[in-house]
C-alpha cells in the first residue's frame, strides 16, 4: 500500500435493486494530487463518490483512510474523516450570508460568534485565493460564487480530501480557470482532490492521474502525463456492441426543418446553445448525442417554441405546399398544429406531457380538448384512440380508465409516444424515450420511431446510449457544451469518433 | 386633548398586546416553515384554559394566594395552547397533512372547545351565566404603583399589567434569538430550506416541533391577556372576535420580524379602536374603521411584492411539508 495514500477503495460494490451501480471498484487518491474520475453518463461516478461522502453505504468492499479501514455511514462520519464533497446541486440557504451558510449546522464550542467565523472565512479565502465576500447574501451571488461558498464550507470543516462532482458544468470558461488555479493551490497545500468530469481537455489540463469507469466498472487508472485523448476516449466508451436494430435506408429524404445559428443564454449568463445549425430531413432519424446537459433539452424546446432564443432562425418547410414558415413567430400551440411534435421525455416522465392522476383517455384529451365544438367534452374519439394505443403498443394496463401514474415507466412512455404519433406528425422529437425501460419495451419504441421514419416523418432522437444511436439513426449530431461539435453519418462513423466529439467542448482558453 | 391622546395610546397598547403575543408566536412557528393558521383557535384555547385554571383555583380556596392565582392560569394557558400546537405539529410534521387545512380545522376546533367549556363553566357558575374572574383579573391587571402619579406619561407607559411588558420582552428576546444565536440560525435555516438544514446535520423535525409548540404557547398568552386584562376577567363566548386573524395579518405587516411586530401591534391596536375616538360615527362607519388593520396589511403585501426584496419575503419553505427524498 502506498504510504501517502489519503483514501483507498477496494472492491467497492453498490446495487440499486437489480441495477449494479458500481462493481468491484478500486481507487486510490494520494495526498497532494488531483485525481480525475472519467466516465460517461451512468457510469457510476457520482454513486461512487456518494459512498465516500456518506450518502450511500456500499454493499461490499472496504474504504481506507490514511491506511486504516473506516466505516462511513453519514455525511457527519465523512466530515470526521476530513472528507468533504461539493455536490452539483448546491445546498445553501438563499437569504443567509456566505458566512452564515458556512457555519450552519456546526456545533462549535463556545458562544455563537459570527464575526469570528467571518474572520476565519477570510483567512481561508486568502490562503487559497478565493474571491468572496463572507457577508454577501447567497441570492445575490453568481453560480461560481455559490460554488466557492460550498468549497469554503468544506474547508472550514477541516476537509483534507475534497470531492467535486462536475464542478465546471455550471461555470463559464473564465470561472473554470479560476477554479482550477484554486484547486492547484489546494493540491500544493497537500490536500487530496477528486474531481468528477467528462470533459477530456479538463482532465488533461488539471489532473495528475485519471481513473476511468464504464457502466459501473473500474477500467483502469493512468497517469495523465502518459496518456492522450484518444486512449482515454477508448477507455471511456469501450468496444462497440451490436444490437440488431432494424434500419432502413431513408426513402426520398426532403428537407423539413432548418435550424440556423440558434443561441440561448441561461439566467446566469451561461450559453446553453451556441450557434447551433442543422437540417432535419423527412424519412430520416437524426440522432442527437452529447453528455447530459449539453443543450439537448434547450434545442428541442426551442424547436417546439418553449424556449426563448437570443438569436438564430428555425424554418419549417410544409410538406404539402412547400412553403417556408418561421417557427420563431409561432406559439407552441401553432407549432404543434403544424405537425411538429415534441414527445419530450425528461427526467421525470410525468412532468411534461402527461398528467399522472388522469386516466389514459383523459390524457389523450389533453391534446384534443380545444377541437370540440360544444362546451361538453367529447370522449368517444379519445377513447377509441386510447384503446388502439393500448392494443397496438401492447400497453400493460387494466383498462383505459386507469390513472397513468399507476402504470410502469415503459407503459407510460408508450402512452406518451403513442399519443404524439397518433396525430400524424411531420416532425417527431423524442428525448431519452427509452430511459429506464427494459429491453423489450425499448425495442417497441425503436420500432415505433422506425415506422414513423418510413412514413416520411423527420424524427429527431435524443439518446444517451451510443450503441443505440449508431444503429438506429441515419445521421448523428453531437452537442458539446451547447455547440455542434460534429454531424456524422451513423453508418460509417465509429463509437470513438462520437465519444471524442462529445467530450470536445473546447471550453476555456479561446473565449 | 393631551389626556385623550394619552388615553388613545393606552387603549391602542391594550388592544395591541394580544396581537403581539399572537404574532410573535406565529413568527416563531413560521420561521420553522410551518404556516399555522390555527393561531386564532390556539389563542382562544389559551384564553379558556386560563379561565378554567383561575376558576378552579378561585373555587378551591377561600384565601387565594396572589402568586398562585397568577401562576395557575398562566401555566394553564401555556399548557392548553401548547397542546393545540402539538396537535398541529403531529398532523403536519409527522403525518405531513396539508398545513392550511390543518390550521383552519384547528381554528374551528379551538373555538368549539372554548365555547364548550365557556358554556359548561357558565352552568357551574350559575348567577345568570356570565363568568367573571374578578379577583384573579385584578392581580393580572396590577399596574406599577407610581403610574397614576405620573399623569399622562404614567398612562401611556406604566399603566399595564405585567403580561403587557412580558409580551414586549418576549418579542425583543425572539428577535435577538433569531439573529444572535446558533440555534436561531438553525431554526431560520429549517424554515428557509429544510433540505439544506438536514444536510448540515440539523434535526429538522425537532426544530419544527419545538418552534410550533413554543410559538403556540406564546400565542396562547395573548388569549390569556385578553381575558384577564382587557375584559377584566369576564369570559363571553365569541368575545375574542377576529383578533387571532389580526395577529396573523400582523406577522405579514411585521415582515416576520418580532421587533417590528411590537410597533405594528400598537398601530393595529390603535386602528382597531380609533373609531371610539372619532366623534359622530354611526354604526356602519365604525365597521369601516375596524377594517383599517387589514387594509394596512394589504398595502404592506402590495409594497413588499413590488419591491421584491428577499429579506421581506416569508420563509421560503413556508407551508411545505418536508420529507427527505428517497435516494
Amino acid at each position: 500500500m502506498n504510504s501517502n495514500a489519503a483514501l483507498e477503495l477496494r472492491n467497492v460494490t453498490k446495487h440499486f435493486g437489480s441495477v449494479v451501480a458500481n462493481k468491484n471498484v478500486d481507487l486510490t487518491v494520494r495526498k497532494g494530487e488531483i485525481l480525475s474520475i472519467l466516465g460517461e453518463n451512468g457510469s457510476g461516478k457520482t454513486t461512487l463518490m456518494n459512498m465516500i461522502a456518506g450518502i450511500y453505504y456500499p454493499d461490499d468492499g472496504q474504504i481506507f483512510i490514511d491506511g486504516k479501514e473506516v466505516v462511513i455511514r453519514s455525511p457527519k462520519d465523512a466530515y470526521r474523516y476530513h472528507i468533504g464533497m461539493i455536490h452539483q446541486h448546491f445546498k445553501l440557504v438563499d437569504i443567509f450570508s456566505a458566512a452564515e451558510n458556512i457555519v450552519l449546522g456546526l456545533e462549535e464550542k463556545g458562544s455563537f460568534n459570527l464575526k469570528k467565523a467571518t474572520e476565519r472565512v477570510r483567512e481561508i479565502s486568502a490562503k487559497y485565493g478565493f474571491e468572496i465576500d463572507p457577508e454577501k447574501k447567497i441570492y445575490q451571488m453568481s453560480v461560481s460564487e455559490k460554488q466557492t461558498v460550498e468549497i469554503i464550507k468544506v474547508l472550514y470543516r477541516g476537509a483534507d480530501i475534497l470531492i467535486l462532482d462536475e464542478p465546471t458544468a455550471v461555470l463559464t470558461p473564465q470561472e473554470t480557470q479560476k477554479l482550477f488555479s484554486v484547486l492547484r493551490k489546494m493540491r500544493d497545500d497537500g490536500k487530496a482532490i477528486i474531481i468528477i468530469t467528462h470533459k477530456l481537455h479538463e482532465v488533461l489540463a488539471l489532473s495528475d492521474r485519471v481513473t476511468v469507469l464504464r457502466k459501473g466498472e473500474y477500467i483502469d487508472t493512468v497517469i495523465t502525463a502518459e496518456t492522450n485523448e484518444a486512449q482515454l476516449t477508448e477507455m471511456m466508451v469501450g468496444k462497440k456492441i451490436t444490437l440488431d436494430i432494424d434500419r432502413s435506408e431513408p426513402k426520398n429524404p426532403q428537407d423539413r426543418l432548418f435550424v440556423k445559428d440558434i443561441c440561448c443564454v441561461s439566467r446566469d449568463g451561461v450559453k446553453l446553445l451556441d450557434n447551433v445549425s442543422f437540417t432535419a430531413r423527412s424519412g430520416e432519424i437524426l440522432g442527437i448525442a452529447g453528455i447530459a446537459g449539453s443543450g439537448q433539452r434547450e434545442l428541442l424546446e426551442a424547436i417546439a417554441g418553449l424556449q426563448h432564443l437570443s438569436s438564430g432562425e428555425i424554418t419549417y418547410i410544409d410538406p404539402e405546399s412547400g412553403s417556408e414558415e418561421d417557427l420563431r413567430d409561432k406559439t407552441p400551440l401553432q407549432i404543434r398544429d403544424m405537425g411538429v411534435r415534441l414527445s419530450f421525455v425528461p427526467e421525470d416522465r410525468l412532468g411534461m406531457g402527461l398528467v399522472g392522476n388522469m386516466d389514459i383517455i383523459e390524457n389523450m384529451m389533453l391534446r384534443s380538448y380545444q377541437k370540440g365544438k360544444s362546451m361538453f367534452l367529447e370522449r368517444k374519439k379519445p377513447k377509441t384512440l386510447a384503446e388502439s394505443i393500448i392494443n397496438q403498443l401492447e400497453v400493460v394496463t387494466p383498462n383505459a380508465t386507469t390513472p397513468v401514474r399507476r402504470l410502469s415507466g415503459g407503459n407510460v412512455q408508450k402512452v406518451l409516444v403513442g399519443r404524439e404519433i397518433a396525430s400524424a406528425p411531420t416532425v417527431l422529437m423524442a428525448a431519452y424515450p427509452v430511459r429506464g425501460l427494459d429491453i423489450n419495451s425499448s425495442y417497441t419504441i425503436y420500432n415505433l420511431l422506425n415506422q414513423q421514419k418510413e412514413n416520411g416523418v423527420a424524427v429527431i432522437f435524443v439518446g444517451e446510449d451510443l450503441d443505440v444511436l449508431l444503429e438506429l439513426c441515419d445521421r448523428i449530431l453531437v452537442l458539446g457544451g451547447g455547440k455542434v461539435t460534429g454531424i456524422e453519418d451513423a453508418r460509417t462513423t465509429t463509437k470513438e469518433a462520437i465519444g471524442l466529439l462529445m467530450t470536445k467542448t473546447d471550453g476555456g482558453d479561446e473565449t | 386633548m393631551l389626556a385623550s391622546i394619552a388615553l388613545f395610546l393606552q387603549r391602542a397598547v391594550v388592544q395591541g398586546i394580544p396581537l403581539l403575543f399572537g404574532s410573535t408566536g406565529e413568527i416563531i412557528t413560521e420561521k420553522s416553515g410551518n404556516l399555522n393558521l390555527g393561531i386564532p383557535g390556539i389563542m382562544y384555547v389559551g384564553g379558556i384554559s386560563g379561565v378554567i385554571g383561575a376558576f378552579f383555583y378561585e373555587r378551591s380556596t377561600a384565601t387565594p394566594n396572589a402568586f398562585l392565582s397568577i401562576l395557575i392560569p398562566f401555566l394553564a394557558a401555556l399548557a392548553g395552547s401548547a397542546l393545540m400546537a402539538l396537535i398541529y405539529s403531529f398532523l403536519t410534521i409527522t403525518l405531513r397533512a396539508n398545513q392550511n387545512v390543518t390550521g383552519l380545522a384547528l381554528t374551528i376546533f379551538g373555538e368549539g372547545i372554548g365555547n364548550f367549556f365557556g358554556g359548561s363553566l357558565a352552568n357551574l357558575f350559575g348567577e345568570g351565566g356570565s363568568i367573571a374572574m374578578t379577583a384573579t383579573s385584578n392581580l393580572f391587571r396590577k399596574a406599577l404603583p407610581f403610574a397614576e402619579k405620573l399623569g399622562n406619561i404614567g398612562t401611556v407607559f406604566f399603566s399595564y399589567g405585567f403580561l403587557a411588558y412580558l409580551a414586549i420582552l418576549i418579542a425583543l428576546l425572539t428577535a435577538w434569538y433569531f439573529n444572535h444565536t446558533r440555534s436561531g440560525l438553525h431554526l431560520r435555516a429549517v424554515g428557509e430550506s429544510p433540505a439544506t438544514a438536514d444536510a448540515a446535520g440539523i434535526n429538522v423535525t425537532k426544530y419544527k416541533y419545538m418552534a410550533t409548540c413554543i410559538g403556540g404557547a406564546i400565542a396562547g398568552l395573548g388569549g390569556l391577556y385578553y381575558i384577564m386584562d382587557y375584559t377584566n376577567g369576564v369570559w363571553t363566548n365569541g368575545g375574542f372576535g377576529d383578533r387571532g386573524w389580526l395577529a396573523i395579518a400582523l406577522v405579514i405587516f411585521a415582515l416576520w420580524k418580532p421587533n417590528i411586530g411590537i410597533l405594528g401591534s400598537i398601530l393595529f391596536g390603535g386602528l382597531y379602536v380609533i373609531y371610539l375616538f372619532i366623534p359622530g360615527l354611526d354604526r356602519s362607519s365604525q365597521e369601516l374603521f375596524k377594517m383599517l388593520p387589514y387594509v394596512v396589511t394589504i398595502l404592506v403585501l402590495v409594497l413588499t411584492s413590488i419591491r421584491k426584496k428577499r429579506e421581506y419575503q416569508p420563509p421560503e419553505s413556508l407551508g411545505l411539508s418536508y420529507f427527505r427524498e428517497e435516494r
